[in-house]
């Protein structure tokens, strides 16, 4: 026996459990040792494991473990001590890492376990995020198809091709095996088929509209699930398959009218359209909640685009309309130029014509008049004369008032006197007056301008018209004409609400109103009266002449003077009134101050006599002197005479209204007297009239004196009645140059 | 004489001046100018004519006297004489003025002095027959009759 460490072991090595222990031991350190390779090797390949250090823990229990076993091999046969000390240290190392192990584990296992969990959750999110994908997938297909068919709908405005297209992109999007359209009839009674997808011409077929079916369809706005057997749905052949499920669902047919601003279109229209789709027959399928949806939307966009088509008709047959009307309207323009211009032409030409004989008749007449006549052959001639004085006026009446209408004709504008207007007019109106006992009056407001600004012929013509049908139409009574300057109160008369006159600086308005105690008018009448060549029908006014042009153009003077005229009657009998205003300017205060001297009244041949007029002779020629002195004494004028420049100057005063002055004497210097004069008197109305006396014919003279600034030049010698006419134009005008 | 006879030899004369040319249309205007206001106005006129001219007439020969004559003088002169007589519408006297007139801004003595001499001669008889005029006047006048227009 060796005194070796030898240890023996318990039991024979040998025996058979020892040689399957000993089997088992090999085989399971060799797997111990193979478990931490393969871990090493998988973990290596992936890199994510997050336990690493649980890992080299448990590689670390195994391969002790395994490490174990193997020196346990060892341990079966006789064995030294070393080996025995080495399988003790092993084992205890083994222990220790376990251990550890096992309260690593502790840690390690519920964060692995709830891991676990959580990958579960993820997975049923992830299957319902995939279902409701799934879902809005489907709606955006559905929008995309509505889109697409609203394009294709919308992109035409031809009605048909509007519901053809609808129906065809219908019947694609939604694989459809019938798609039909039902339109309503004009009666409103019966639905007619009008389109239909797969049938070219759909023959006539037509449904009453009051079926139960139709009316749910149309009572409501939804898509609705009806039967294949009703009526509408009954347009195929009945095949020998189960027939697919059927949708109806109403297209509102919408007017004009149905579009308030600002408001959906309302429908009350009640009329309505039916769309009836068809699933393909022996499919299972069904109608889906988003197809209902997608029919629904694009019933409404048929609508919508139904109606654009139907204004765009609309408009333009009416713009095809306006066109027409447009070019029938020009070809009637250029005719009535046409017209109008062959009119003119033709009055011109005939008013030469006509004038010349005519001219020839009343010249004639008048000098045959003028002759030895027997009685009845001057009765002969004044009524020859008579009617051509009145054919003559007829044919300037008309002329006047064609060129009138043509808005040719313009005012002639002037200063002019009123006063002498109104006293002309008095003075033609009166013999006729007289001759019928008519009284005739005249007032004249005292604030009526003297002077004014405006067409004096056409004025007097004016006033003269009205106050000559004054007294035509009177046969007794008396005739008050007056005249004043409209005020802003009466501007705005009850009775001519469309005229507006606005009174200005320069302009004032001058109101005649002319009363007569007449025959009067009848209402009715009156609008007539203005209007040319109508003639109220009274037996009294038929044979009083004239040509019923005489108020028609007086209505167009007074209009072109911007004013208004009209007249008022109390019904027949009971006399009438006619009122004119008209716009006037005022002109400039050249004539002011008016002499106190003037006579108020003059007659047409001027004043006589100038009472009191102060005036200045000034000539060195003694008899010249006193002749001159001698007329104005004569006239009445109170004459101051001096013989020299220098006495002239000292004796010059505002109180002198007229200085006459001799200039044609040389050495004295009456241009000088003239200039000095001026200068003395800086107003105007305060320097006296300035009158040149000269025996000189030349045009030197009398531009001499009128760069001086005298008033007026007269030709020596001068006669009484050419003095007076002198001095009557001078205080009217402040000027008279002679024609020299 | 009686009335009638004097007052149809007033007239006859009157418009034989007239006829012969002593007297224009300005002499009627003056007679129109007398009134009752004035009634001797057209003897006054004529009066003073009478003693305008023949002042000038004097200045006249003075002024043609001269060894230099100043012309402008002479036709401020004759300018007035001018103006005087066809105030009053003697139109002879005027008539010769104007021919004067030329004379002088011709500067031509020969013809001042000849047209002086002219214009003496219509003066004094335009003169006398004025005179005699108004000799007749006066007779009517004092006859108590009216001077026929």
């Amino acid at each position: 026996m060796d005194s070796c460490n030898c240890i023996e072991p318990q039991w024979p090595p040998d025996d058979l459990l020892m040689k399957y222990q000993y089997i088992s031991d090999f085989f399971i350190a060799l797997a111990y040792f193979s478990i931490p390779l393969e871990l090493i090797y998988f973990v290596k390949k992936s890199a994510v494991f997050p336990y690493r250090w649980v890992l080299v823990q448990f590689g670390a229990f195994i391969v002790l473990c395994g490490a174990t076993h193997l020196i346990n091999l060892w341990t079966f046969t006789m064995h030294t001590r070393t080996v025995a000390m080495v399988m003790t240290t092993a084992k205890v190392f083994t222990a220790v890492v376990s251990c550890a192990t096992a309260l690593m584990l502790v840690h390690i296992i519920p964060d692995l376990l709830s891991v676990k969990t959580r990958e579960l959750f993820l997975k049923n999110k992830a299957a319902e995020l995939d279902r409701e994908m799934g879902l809005i997938r489907t709606q955006e297909e559905t929008g995309r198809h509505v889109r697409m068919l609203t394009h294709e709908i919308r992109s035409t405005l031809d009605r048909h091709t509007i519901l053809k297209t609808t129906l065809v992109e219908l019947g694609r999007t939604l694989a459809l095996e019938e798609c039909a359209l039902w339109m309503p009839t004009r009666t409103g009674l019966e639905l007619q088929l009008s389109y239909t997808l797969r049938q070219q011409n759909p023959v006539g077929y037509t449904v009453p509209i009051h079926l139960p079916v139709i009316n749910q369809v149309f009572s409501s706005s939804h898509a609705v699930k009806i039967s294949p057997n009703c009526p509408v749905a009954r347009i195929r052949p009945a095949g020998k398959y189960m027939p697919g499920e059927v949708v109806a669902v109403r297209v509102p047919l919408l007017h004009l009218s149905n579009f308030q601003i600002n408001d959906w279109p309302e429908l009350s229209t009640k009329r309505y359209a039916l769309m009836v789709l068809m699933l393909p027959s022996d499919s299972a399928r069904q109608w889906h909640v988003h197809e209902l949806e997608l029919v629904e939307v694009v019933a409404d966009q048929v609508a919508v685009a139904l109606s654009h088509a139907a204004i765009l008709e609309e408009s333009m047959r009416a713009r095809d309309l306006l066109m027409e009307q447009n070019v029938a309207l020009d070809l009637a323009r250029r005719e009535a130029e046409t017209a109008i211009r062959a009119r003119n032409d033709f009055l011109a030409v005939m008013n030469h014509e006509m004038r010349t004989p005519m001219h020839a008749i009343i010249a004639l007449s008048s000098l045959l008049q003028e002759t030895e006549l027997t009685p009845e052959q001057r009765l002969m001639v004044e009524t020859i004369l008579k009617s051509s004085n009145l054919l003559s006026t007829l044919i300037n009446d008309v002329l006047d008032l064609s060129r009138l209408e043509d808005g040719s004709l313009q005012l002639d504008l002037g200063t002019f006197n009123l006063f002498a207007v109104f006293r002309e007019v008095l003075n033609l109106i009166k013999p006729i007056a007289s001759v019928k006992k008519l009284h005739v009056s005249l007032n004249l407001a005292p604030d009526l301008p003297e002077y004014a600004i405006g067409d004096e012929k056409r004025l007097m013509q004016t006033i003269l018209n009205v106050v000559g049908n004054a007294v035509k139409f009177s046969k007794e009574g008396s005739i008050s004409i007056t005249a004043i300057v409209a005020k802003s109160e009466l501007l705005r008369d009850s009775r001519t609400p469309e005229f507006f006159p606005v009174p200005s600086d320069n302009h004032f308005y001058l109101r005649v109103q002319v009363k007569d105690s007449g025959v009067g008018i009848s209402p009715q009448d009156i609008p007539k009266l203005f209007t040319k060549f109508a003639q109220t029908q009274s037996t009294a006014t038929r044979n009083s002449g004239g040509s019923g042009l005489g108020l028609a153009i007086c209505k167009r003077f007074v209009n072109l003077m911007e004013g208004h005229i009209w007249i008022e009657s109390d019904g027949l009998g009971k006399g009438c009134t006619a009122i004119f205003m008209v716009k006037l300017g005022i002109p400039e205060r050249l004539n002011e101050p008016k002499l106190p001297f003037m006579p108020k009244v003059p007659t047409n041949h001027g004043p006589t006599a100038f009472p009191g007029l102060k005036v200045l002779v000034m000539d060195e020629n003694g008899v010249s002197r006193m002749v001159t002195k001698g007329l104005l004494v004569h006239l009445g004028c109170d004459v101051t005479m001096v013989s020299s420049s220098e006495e002239c100057l000292h004796v010059v005063s505002h109180e002198h209204k007229v200085v006459f002055m001799d200039v044609c004497v040389p050495g004295m210097d009456g241009y000088e007297v003239a200039i000095r004069i001026n200068e003395k008197f800086t107003k105007r109305h305060e320097r006296p009239i300035i009158v040149a006396l000269t025996g000189n014919t030349d045009k030197v003279t009398k531009e001499n004196c009128m760069r001086v600034g005298m008033d007026g030049v007269i030709l020596k010698p001068v006669s009484l009645d050419k003095m007076r006419s002198v001095l009557t134009e001078l205080l009217e005008h402040r000027v008279l140059f002679e024609a020299i | 004489m009686d009335l009638v006879q004097l007052q149809r030899q007033f007239v006859d004369y009157r418009t034989s001046l007239y006829h012969e040319g002593f007297l224009d249309e300005q002499f009627t205007q003056l007679q129109e100018l007398q009134d009752e206001n004035n009634p001797d106005f057209v003897v006054e006129v004529v009066s003073l004519f009478f003693e305008d001219s023949e002042r000038l007439l004097n200045e006249l020969a003075r002024a043609l006297e001269q060894q230099s004559i100043d012309y402008k003088r002479i036709d401020a002169h004759v300018h007035q004489l001018k103006g005087s007589s066809s105030s009053i519408g003697a139109q002879r006297v005027q008539k010769v003025c104007i021919a004067f007139r030329n004379y002088c801004e011709e500067q031509n003595v020969e013809g001042c002095l000849k047209c002086l001499q002219q214009v003496r001669h219509e003066y004094s008889l335009v003169k006398t027959k004025l005179e005699s005029l108004f000799q007749l006047e006066q007779q009517i006048l004092t006859a108590g009759g009216s001077i026929p227009m």
